[in-house]
């Protein structure tokens, strides 16, 4: 883990055992809801501290290795913190032919990060999917599960400039 | 909403329903769907409702938002009925217009749809080559339908097959009825679906299950989320049709988070089919029982595969099992498990309610009823196509799709997902459906159908599918984890000017071990996108390898770029856009590309005015030396005013 990411993880909050809690609640305790609470708890907390990994161990009785196998398998699910905004490109084939590499790269120049990471001031994490399911308009970007699709690498800043 | 308890109710239902709707009704109905919205139809669809508001006309026009047309390109689509009345890339500019000029009947002529070929405006959506050609059996119900009201559903004599199985059809004459259609599953293997059905009916075992695969892995296809955002009853019904003909009482959906939208519309429809009646404890006054579960997946290619899929039902992370023992007999907590894909179960209610011979009598012998395609990549209508199976890949792309984008040359379609093949011009007469696209070296897989022109380099295609493919290996198994690694070494190099001679064997063979020896189909099929290039387009692997070439011109490693000295024309273009500072020049100076700091991203290439075009993409052959700096200047003969 590089030195920023973990500065990044000292500073980002630690939910508390209540808020997980809550999530544990509505799925009573069921041990085959565990991929369903850690993604609830991913878009409460924006990722999955240990404290909150944790805590569902010991709630469901599922070792924490499981846990933490389960954590680290899916994409959607964040070990480290994601800034204030998630944008989500998409490297599927569709937008791959129609240039989705050049967006890329015009994001990651722009915002001085490569794809995977937060950058410093903790407004923007980037990160890659495989596809949106917006294959027409191509090449896409979801910023916050809004989509922008038809991009071209010069509409890139004045789109990200709308999130503060 | 009271609960229905019998058959005839739901018919009472209807008719009410039906009695509603005056004929003649005017109805502005907006495309809610995922590609829409990215062009902001929530706001003109917002605008919309204002300004009927103040024109009050709440009366006199109905507004309705409704799922994926699949004419996604040209969104935010809006269709006036009774009459048909296609706008396209309608804006919020254009809300009051419409609204005025609906009222009295009159068509707003800006903004129809003009054809590209002929020129010519064209008034109903129908008529619209993109549709004209298509065959919406599935999909057609989409654009008529809001998905978050059930009574849209029942009115287009929804849930009328479930109606029809509960009561006039026993389990067995249900299936007879699917096998006699020959569907086959839509989620890529093709296997009958019928026969799968009967199989799981007949295994031991009190407790059944039923699932739809809604995790739609393959990056291109979006069909299954516009059915599920869109007419997500009728999956519901097929598969509700499914569990009665099966025996099993409880049902799964699962669908990926990325689809929030298909998540909601889902749940929506859950919860009314739940409070009329058409799921739950005795179904409609049967005596069948039946519910359903939405289990959202977190992000897994693999976990599309029927064992992983089950495996993460359970909770458990999503990896693939060996299937000694399939999971039609031993399934989701080692129970009978029918898993069928979104668009399969869709077709169920229409098989049913029109009959399996006449479903049998659409398409081709192998592959009966139609599909859908997502028709994406550099074609000229992007978006979600219907045809028969066995319509050829040229009606598709060219009929409906308008041929390839910009005028650029076609050089090859890919089918099939990642594991998928590329199908090359000379073999675009060839029909679609599963066996063929199986005989071509590809296959059908979801239904993505993604073109490729001549800036497409084929390698860099296979070296993609292969660089996705490893990210999503599960890694469980030796041959696929290490196979599909290799096989991506030698791919790089080759795009990166580092092949040689033996790499083309090389790649065949690891290909071969990777097939046989895999446990599940990603592995399995983790070659085609290799072998499929490498058969139709050697030549190209051949100019990497012996030339270091790149014809199409993306292999940024083969790759330089080089200003025409006498065709520059010292705009500062280039010099400014260019994110490595690598272009030396000014006013009046002759622009040249310094090659040491150059990183090939082709900015310059694309922003050099079409009126100069001095940029040159060079591949294979020397950079020509730069003009020495004394002879830069330009000299700018002044025109007589
Ligand atoms: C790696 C992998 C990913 C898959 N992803 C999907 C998927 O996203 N959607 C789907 O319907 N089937 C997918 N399948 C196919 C399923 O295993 C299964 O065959 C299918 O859901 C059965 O439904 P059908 O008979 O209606 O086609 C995938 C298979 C593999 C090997
Ligand atoms: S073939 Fe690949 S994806 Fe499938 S089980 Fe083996 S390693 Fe996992
Ligand atoms: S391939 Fe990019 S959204 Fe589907």
């Amino acid at each position: 883990m590089s030195p920023k990411t973990t500065k990044i993880m000292q500073i980002a909050n630690q939910p508390d055992d209540g808020e997980i809690d809550r999530i544990l609640y509505t799925y009573g305790g069921d041990k085959s809801s565990l991929i369903q609470i850690l993604l609830d708890a991913q878009s409460t907390f924006h990722w999955l501290p240990q404290n909150v990994l944790r805590r569902i161990s010991e709630q469901l009785g599922i070792a924490l290795s499981e846990v933490y196998r389960t954590a680290s398998f899916y994409k959607a699910l964040s070990l480290v913190p994601r800034g204030r905004h998630l944008i989500r490109i998409c490297m599927g084939t569709a937008c791959h032919v129609r240039g989705s590499p050049r967006i890329l790269g015009k994001i990651e120049q722009f915002l001085n990060i490569r794809a995977g990471e937060t950058t410093r001031d903790m407004r923007f994490s980037l990160e890659r999917v495989n596809c949106l399911g917006c294959c027409a308009l191509g090449p896409v970007i979801v910023v916050d599960g809004e989509a922008h699709g038809n991009l071209t690498p010069a509409e890139v800043e004045g789109i990200l400039n709308r999130y503060e | 909403m009271t609960r229905l308890t019998t058959s005839s109710q739901l018919n009472l239902l209807r008719k009410e329903i039906l009695a509603r709707g005056e004929p003649g009704r005017l109805y502005i109905t907006i495309c809610s769907g995922t590609g829409c919205r990215a062009y902001a139809s929530e706001t003109v669809r917002a605008a919309f409702a204002q300004e009927i508001e103040k024109q009050c006309l709440e009366n006199k026009i109905e507004l309705k938002g409704t799922g994926c047309h699949g004419f996604c390109e040209k969104g935010p689509l809006v269709v006036i009925y009774p009459e048909g009345i296609l706008y396209v890339q309608v804006k919020v500019q254009d809300v009051s217009e419409i609204v005025t000029q609906t009222i009295h009947r009159k068509i707003v002529e800006r903004l129809l749809f003009v054809d590209p070929l002929s020129g010519e405006k064209i008034l109903h959506e129908e008529d619209v080559p993109f549709y004209r050609h298509q065959y919406r059996l599935v999909l057609g119900n989409n654009s008529r339908i809001d998905p978050k009201r059930i009574e849209d559903y029942i009115a287009l004599d929804g849930y009328s097959a479930l109606a029809k199985v509960l009561f006039e059809m026993s389990p067995e004459e249900v299936i007879e009825q699917v096998k006699y259609s020959n569907l086959r599953g839509r989620g890529g293997g093709g296997f009958p679906t019928g026969r799968k059905w009967e199989e799981c009916r007949h295994a031991p075992g009190t407790i059944k299950y039923v699932m739809v695969n809604a995790d739609e892995g393959d990056p291109g296809a979006y069909m299954d989320r516009s059915l599920l955002e869109g007419n997500p009853h009728s999956v519901l019904e097929g598969l509700t049709i499914g569990a009665y003909a099966i025996g099993a009482h409880e049902g799964y959906i699962y669908v990926r988070q990325e689809y929030p939208l298909a998540v909601e519309n889902v749940n929506i429809a859950l919860d009314q089919a739940r409070k009329l009646g058409l799921l739950g404890q005795n179904i409609l006054g049967s005596g069948f029982d039946f519910d359903v579960k939405v289990h959202r997946g977190a992000g897994a290619f693999v976990s599309g595969e029927s064992s992983a899929l089950m495996t993460a039902l359970e909770g458990k992370v999503g990896e693939p099992r060996p299937k000694y023992i399939h999971t039609i007999v031993s399934g989701l907590w080692n129970r009978p498990s029918n898993l069928n894909n979104v668009e399969t179960w869709a077709n169920i209610p229409l098989i049913i309610n029109r009959g399996a011979a006449w479903f049998a009598s659409i398409g081709t012998k192998g592959s009966t009823g139609t599909k859908i395609f997502s028709l994406v990549g550099k074609v000229t209508n992007t978006g979600l196509v219907e045809v028969p199976m066995g319509t050829s890949l040229k009606d598709i792309i060219y009929k409906i799709g308008g041929g390839i984008l910009n005028g650029k040359k076609f050089k090859a379609v890919q089918t099939g997902g990642p594991s998928g093949g590329c199908i090359p011009e000379r073999l675009i007469d060839s029909p679609v459906d599963f066996d063929e696209l199986t005989r071509l070296g590809s296959m059908m897989g979801s239904g993505g159908m993604i073109v490729m022109d001549e800036d497409t380099c084929m390698v860099d295609t296979a070296r993609y599918f292969l660089d996705f493919l490893a990210e999503e290996s599960c890694g469980k198994c030796t041959p696929c984890r290490e196979g599909i690694d290799q096989m991506l070494a030698i791919l790089i190099d080759i795009t990166e000017g580092k092949g040689e001679l033996g790499d083309l064997g090389l790649l065949e063979e690891i290909a071969e071990v990777t097939q046989d020896a895999s446990l599940c189909a990603l592995g399995q099929t983790a070659a085609n996108p290799v072998l499929s290039t490498i058969q139709y387009f050697r030549d190209e692997y051949k100019a990497h390898i012996d030339e270091k070439r790149c014809p199409a011109g993306v292999c940024k490693a083969l790759l330089s770029f080089y200003i025409e000295p006498e065709k520059c024309r010292a705009c500062l273009r280039c010099l400014k856009n260019c994110p490595s500072e690598a272009i030396v020049g000014g006013k009046n100076q002759i622009h040249v590309i310094d090659q040491e700091k150059c990183i090939r991203c082709g900015i310059c290439f694309d922003v050099c005015p079409d009126k100069f075009r001095a940029v040159l993409k060079l591949s294979g052959v020397p950079v020509p030396p730069s003009l020495p700096v004394e002879g830069r200047t330009i000299i700018r003969k002044r025109t007589a005013s």
